[in-house]
């Protein structure tokens, strides 16, 4: 019976036509991802029923049919920031986060390798470790997500598992206003890597092959960081109302006093404090102090501003580039 | 299309079967594409033992009428493998069933409805079942192959 039905009988290159004619019918890709998982077996067998002369019903089963899923070695990094990570100079553990999926069908571990120093950009920031999030809550936690070391805790990824990796880097000390820093993540199957359809005999899940898949078992992105150096100056001036109307600094006369801080650069300065003693001679005005043209209580603790026996301090909070805070008070030259 | 399906008829043995009155013969094969020396890229027929997520699988069903009478009725039934996702078949006479082999019909005669309760026009991904019915008695001795693609999931 093999002989006769052997499929050599097929001349495979007159098969080829039917692969095109029946491509209409849509070879989509196919919607899955990770897919049959290595080592299961996929089994065909078809069933023919028919009556006889007789009228009876009979059935006849085929041969079966079994083909062994090998495993795909696939694999996709994707930067998990949603822009440039802004930073200072020599800030250190600067974070960028990147997504390691494994697209494969079998459980697969991977080699995690960050590279800092890139053309392209501005400054290279310094690498200081790889952190896998442990915890699995897309934030770096320190000391409780694991850090990384290459072939001692490779994560391994089931089919379709994803895994969030964060780089942590120092920022160098002389970068400027604006530059960006260029880091990208590469991960790399553990069984192994290369052109699509590389064979490694034996390495597959449940027995079989591994197949170096569509990404090449590998892959990379990149993420980037921006320094935002924002600066702040201080414009002050006075105005001095005599008591006779005029202008003339006397006995009596008031003086406003008017701080201007402006934050230049980009990014945004937080925690901005003013504070300004009042002069000699002079006596602060009770219920005179002001941020942006709204009154301050004079005692401590309540809001933004006080008086505080000697000065005045406003804190303005976290103020955007391009922004201002403007400041008055009021005293009296005794 | 018509010329791979003669010539594979014209393949077909004529020797006398096993003891079953009708013989079915089941042939999986997979599509390579296959680069040749000029650079040209060629789709070949393999037949595999180890396939992988994504591949292209031509399944063959053949039959022959080894009994002294013909087979009237004569239904081919071939269950989807749960890892095959349906690619179609060139034989216009195959019908599909989408829920197990309860219910028969052209592919696109068939609906799914869907979590949120709308209907939708049933995809080759749906198909669990293939079959063939013929309308005519299988004569003796007569052969014939179905055809029908898939794609490994």
């Amino acid at each position: 019976m093999s002989k006769s039905w052997s499929i050599l009988n097929v001349r495979l290159s007159h098969a080829v036509p039917m692969a095109i004619a029946t491509a209409s019918i849509g070879f989509a890709a196919p919607a899955l991802a990770a897919g049959t998982a290595a080592g299961s077996t996929i089994s065909n067998t078809a069933t023919a029923t028919y009556n006889d002369t007789g009228g009876n019903s009979n059935s006849v089963n085929s041969n079966q049919v079994d083909l062994r899923v090998d495993e795909l070695l696939d694999v996709t990094v994707a930067s998990a920031d949603a822009g440039d990570i802004t930073t200072t100079p020599g800030s250190t553990n600067q974070i960028l986060s990147f997504i390691v999926t494994n697209n494969g069908n079998g459980s697969e571990a991977f080699t995690l390798t960050p590279n800092s120093t890139l053309g392209g950009d501005q400054f290279d920031p310094t690498t200081t470790s790889v952190v896998i999030d442990t915890n699995n809550n897309g934030v770096y936690d320190a000391g409780i997500d694991t850090v990384y070391t290459a072939g001692v805790n490779d994560p391994i990824l089931a089919p379709d598992a994803s895994t969030r990796v964060f780089v942590l880097t120092t920022t160098p000390v002389g970068v400027a206003n604006g530059d960006r820093g260029q880091v990208t993540l590469t991960a790399a199957a553990v069984t192994g890597t290369g052109a699509p359809g590389t064979s490694f005999a034996g390495a597959g899940q449940g027995g079989g092959d591994a197949v170096v898949g569509a990404t090449g078992a590998d892959s990379v992105d990149d993420g980037f960081y921006v320094v935002q150096n924002a600066t702040i100056s201080f414009l002050k001036s006075q105005t001095v109302l005599d008591p006779f109307g005029g202008t003339k600094v006397v006995p009596g006369s008031i003086i406003t006093y008017t701080l201007v801080a402006t934050i230049n650069g980009s990014g945004t300065l937080t925690n901005v404090v003013v504070s300004d003693a009042v002069p000699a001679n002079t006596t602060y005005q009770v219920g005179t102090l002001t941020l942006e043209a709204a009154v301050l209580s004079d005692t401590a603790a309540d809001d933004a501003g006080e008086y505080t026996g000697t000065g005045v301090t406003v804190r303005a909070g976290a103020v955007p580039s391009g922004q201002t805070r403007t400041i008055t008070f009021k005293v009296r030259v005794n | 299309m018509r010329h791979f399906l003669l010539l594979l008829a014209l393949s077909l043995p004529t020797t006398a079967m096993a003891t079953n009155a009708v013989a079915l013969q089941s042939n999986v094969f997979v599509e390579k594409m296959v680069t040749d020396t000029k650079g040209r890229s060629k789709a070949t027929l393999q037949e595999p033992k180890i396939v992988l997520p994504g591949d292209r699988l031509i399944f063959v069903v053949s039959y022959h009428n080894t009994g002294a009478a013909p087979a009237a009725n004569f239904i081919v039934t071939n269950p989807l493998p749960r890892a095959v996702s349906y690619q179609g078949t060139p034989d216009a006479m195959a019908q599909v069933s989408i829920n197990g082999g309860r219910d028969w019909d052209m592919l696109s005669h068939l609906k799914v409805k869907e979590s949120d309760g709308n209907w939708r026009a049933a995809r080759p991904e749906d198909v669990t079942h293939i079959r063939w019915a013929m309308k005519q008695a299988v004569p003796v001795g007569a052969t014939g192959k179905l055809s029908f693609r898939g794609i490994v999931r």
